[in-house]
């Protein structure tokens, strides 16, 4: 099992490769379609990214409901 | 009793000529920002597409299937009388019977070929291609035309934003005959009917009714993570590799679903991908057939390129395979 730690470096890795950004920027309170300008369609290439590297699911209902990188750590953490 | 016998099919079916039908109206980005909440960088940075073609009222589903059908013919070098099967892929037919094969056989003055309509959403070119290669290869036809075309533009609501800058019209056609050495390989296809809502045009009395409606990012998870097997698979079934693909079209759905599908079949430098996308926006079941002509026009493509092909969408449905082209 990964730790908050490690999570949160995996998500920012993930960022940086399919939406180009900065690693320092990808900070658990930021949202990822109003700070870090990630669209939707980059939302299910992360998500698809995400659960190569976690072994989670992220269906698409709950996908919607992922609005900050503290979210997708959260979501991570308790379904891995 | 007496044994049924069978014709002797050739080895294998070609392309022999590519035609296509593109609207003359062009609708640009910014048009379309003048009377909806979009703009040029939304729609670019989403789909890729900068311009698409709008159909007229004179340019119906039939009449796009003629003017495309006709210059696959002519490109073939055979005539009318040479067809004895149309088969045409479409789900924007704006009748449920007839359905357009047999009039548009009737009006390229071919006479009283097989002619029926393939309905598998955005992939139905693909899927009408294969049929015809096996229905040549069974000694069931010699020679086919096979079209692809849509009216979308009836089919969506134009004040829908999620939809209207996406979905646009045109005719792409090829016209298949026998030949010694393969020209189209092994089909590889498929449906996911658990995601039958992901798009749709909803019956009456439905919500919707009538609009084409998608789930755009369950399609695009779904084409961007299910896709690329199927690719692979038409590849070796068809005894290829990805350093031998001159030309990648797969379905001009958006531009970013095709880079990524590129990108994970590891295509040399030197395949061309097809973009048609960008000029035409998602043309269904027209959008393969219009983009390998666009190649072909452009010299882009040569004859005797290997190409493959993949289409996919409502059902879900997806069918890809390798063909030679003329």
């Amino acid at each position: 099992m990964a730790s908050t730690a490690e999570i949160q470096s995996g998500l920012a890795e993930i960022l940086e490769e399919v939406a180009g950004v900065a690693p320092a920027d990808a900070t658990p309170e930021k949202s990822f379609t109003e700070d870090l300008d990630v669209d939707s369609l980059s939302m299910v290439e992360i998500a698809t990214a995400v659960e190569d590297k976690f072994g989670v699911a992220i269906p698409d209902d709950e996908l919607g409901g992922i609005k900050t990188v503290g979210d997708a750590i959260s979501f991570i953490e308790k379904h891995q | 009793m007496s044994a049924i016998t069978l014709p002797t099919g050739p080895a294998g079916a070609q392309i022999l000529g590519v035609g296509a039908y593109r609207p003359r109206r062009r609708v640009t980005n910014d048009e379309l920002a003048q009377s909806m909440d979009t703009n040029d960088e939304w729609i670019q940075s989403r789909v890729g597409i900068a311009e698409r073609r709008w159909a007229e009222p004179d340019e119906t589903v039939v009449e796009m299937s003629v003017a495309a059908g006709g210059k696959a013919l002519a490109a073939s070098g055979l005539s009318p009388e040479d067809v004895d099967l149309v088969v045409v892929a479409s789900c924007s037919l704006p009748t449920q019977i007839p359905g357009a094969g047999p009039e548009v056989a009737y009006r390229l003055g071919i006479p009283r070929p097989g002619g029926f309509d393939v309905n598998a959403g955005c992939a139905g070119f693909c899927y009408a291609l294969a049929a015809a290669s096996d229905a040549i290869r069974a000694g069931s036809a010699r020679n086919v035309l096979v079209v692809g075309v849509e009216k979308l533009t009836d089919v969506v609501d134009m004040t829908d934003r999620s939809t209207a800058v996406i979905f646009a019209d045109g005719a792409g056609a090829m016209v298949l005959g026998p030949s010694d050495e393969p020209g189209i390989g092994p089909v590889v296809w498929g449906s996911d009917g658990d995601q039958r809502d992901a798009i749709s045009i909803p019956a009456p009395g439905e919500p919707d009714a009538g609009n084409l409606t998608m789930a755009g990012q369950a399609v695009y998870r779904w084409a961007t993570t299910k896709l690329t097997d199927t690719l692979q698979e038409a590849m070796d079934r068809a005894g290829v590799t990805a350093a031998d693909i001159d030309v990648f079209a797969p379905h001009q759905a958006n531009l970013r679903i095709i880079e990524l599908m590129a990108k994970r079949l590891k295509l040399p430098e030197s395949t061309v991908i097809a973009r048609d996308v960008v000029q035409a926006g998602n043309t269904s079941s027209a959008s393969v057939p219009l983009a390998i002509s666009a190649l072909l026009e452009s010299g882009e493509a040569k004859s005797g390129d290997l190409a493959l092909l993949l289409g996919y969408g409502a059902g879900l449905t997806f069918a890809g395979q390798v063909v030679r082209l003329p």
